[in-house]
């Protein structure tokens, strides 16, 4: 097992039950990482499910209930992995939720739901986690942004601001820890086939595929594997950086 | 991971192309490398990969002259029958502020560091399509998007492989060809190298991670792009560079 690339490190995916977080704790657990998932009452269920489909990996996923747009709940799930662990390797803040509304009809409530969990939720999680990454001397962090954060998109405001603001939030803590072992970046999505977009109208989801050069949606295993990449120890000169994966959406 | 495909490296036994050589060659692949001057050097890198070399061919020719481009595709289609990637990775600087940079040093690095790009591009591309296959990544560099002082020719270049690679990626989405750039920051090379030291320093005082890169490291990014598992990539700018451009 000492062979699998993520053997010994331990890390935390955010709304890592399902999705694109689903896919890529399955990657790096699979890999030999040993991976907190973090997620909300209703995802426990979810990542025992998920756990029991690891080969041989199951024992090394472990499910914390938390809130990642409330800080102390952040803190304290932290706090539980490094007890339990002993030392958190990489942060993947993949939660994400949308309010989809026209800003003439988005509330103000659906706002600040949506900047809580995608923005406000990955400054929380950093900020709980950087300590231990820099007394370690090393970590690895990856946002889940997205190609709304880059180009927009009717009815999503707020998630577009989010995503985009994650984007700020990558490139200055890029900045700060760059000194430190720590590398941080972003990694761009198109649209997905997960739950997420099969939410979206059916005329919206076609209207995305039509626009998407490659004429597919991407698949969230192809999303975690940029993921792993950014991951691993040997990626320490990638930083501050953005990688987008769209199938051509977006460039 | 690459048994049995063919990369054609453009500048492949020198700098990032050389580590991209070697990279490729240890995941399995076979690969062509170009390179326009240095023979000697040339058959050296391959007698140093050992018995990955056996997996090498070098071929001379240069970027700019559209018969060597077709030429070097022709010798390895002769050679291996496919190509299944091609790295554009061929470059050259001729540094001065552009007051004193001549049309011609803006035109010879112009000629190889974008038209070879395409040039090269364009003596495979049919290949790849008839295969309904192919992944295409163009070397450019953080000087692409920021600028440099005495490097207006340098940076128009670079900054053109962005727009190359994207409109080429749009025109190929349908046919199973993905085409990205890496964007790498300052890389511990010759050409690098060739920078003053008093110049270097100031450099690296501005990385954020206060180092250069490693040739190996950037390698390791285009191999990524390559993989099959990759073919949702198309149209990307992936930068590696320490944080000095984000």
């Amino acid at each position: 097992m000492d062979s699998l690339p993520f053997a010994q490190r331990v890390g935390i995916v955010t709304g890592g039950s399902r999705g694109i977080g689903g896919a890529i704790t399955t990657l790096l657990a699979e890999d030999g990482a040993t991976v907190a998932v973090l997620g909300l009452p209703e995802d426990r269920e979810r990542a025992h499910r998920l756990a029991s489909l690891l080969n041989g990996a199951a024992s090394r996923l472990h499910f914390y209930e938390t809130d990642v747009a409330v800080y102390n709940r952040c803190q304290e799930a932290v706090a539980a992995v490094l007890r339990e662990h002993g030392r958190i390797d990489f942060l993947v803040n993949n939660a994400g939720i949308t309010r989809d509304h026209t800003v003439r009809k988005m509330t103000v409530e659906e706002w600040e739901a949506v900047l809580r969990v995608n923005l406000s939720g990955p400054f929380f999680m950093i900020k709980a986690v950087l300590d231990t990454m820099i007394q370690q001397e090393y970590g690895r962090i990856v946002n889940i942004s997205s190609v709304v954060g880059e180009a927009g998109n009717f009815g999503q405001a707020n998630y577009a601001a989010a995503k985009a603001g994650l984007i700020g939030l990558t490139k200055t803590v890029a900045l700060e820890v760059a000194k430190r072992g720590i590398t941080v970046n972003a990694v761009a999505p198109g649209f997905i086939d997960t739950d997420m977009t099969r939410a979206m109208p059916l005329a919206a989801i076609e209207n995305a595929i039509e626009q998407t050069p490659g004429q597919r949606l991407g698949r969230p295993e192809e999303v975690a594997e940029v993921v792993r990449f950014l991951l691993d120890e040997r990626s320490g000169y990638i930083t501050g950086a953005v990688y987008n994966i769209n199938g051509g959406w977006y460039m | 991971m690459f048994e049995g495909r063919v990369a054609l490296v453009t500048g492949g036994t020198r700098g990032i192309g050389a580590a991209i050589t070697e990279c490729l060659v240890e995941s399995g692949a076979s690969v062509a490398a170009g390179y326009s001057r240095g023979k000697e050097n040339a058959e050296q890198f391959v007698k140093r990969l050992g018995t990955n070399g056996s997996r090498v061919t070098v071929h001379q020719g240069r970027v700019d002259d559209v018969d060597d481009c077709n030429r070097v595709v022709k010798e390895v289609m002769d050679r291996f029958g496919r190509i299944d990637y091609l790295v554009n990775n061929a470059g050259i600087t001729v540094d001065k502020t552009v007051r004193k940079m001549t049309v011609d040093d803006w035109r010879q690095v112009l000629d190889v560091n974008l038209s070879g790009a395409f040039q090269m591009t364009k003596a495979l591309l049919e290949h790849m399509i008839e295969r309904g296959s192919g992944r295409i990544v163009n070397i450019s560099s953080v000087i692409g998007e920021t600028g440099n002082v005495g490097q207006a020719n340098y940076a128009a270049s670079k900054a053109g492989l962005f727009g190359f690679t994207k409109s080429l990626a749009l025109e190929m989405a349908q046919r199973g060809i993905t085409v990205n750039c890496v964007a790498p920051g300052f890389i511990e090379t010759e050409m690098v190298a060739a920078i003053p030291e008093p110049v270097l320093a100031k450099v690296v005082e501005k990385i954020p991670q206060r180092r250069l890169g490693r040739p190996e490291e950037v390698a390791r990014v285009v191999r990524f792009l390559l993989e099959d598992e990759s073919s949702y990539i198309t149209g990307a700018v992936y930068s590696i560079n320490g944080g000095l451009d984000m």
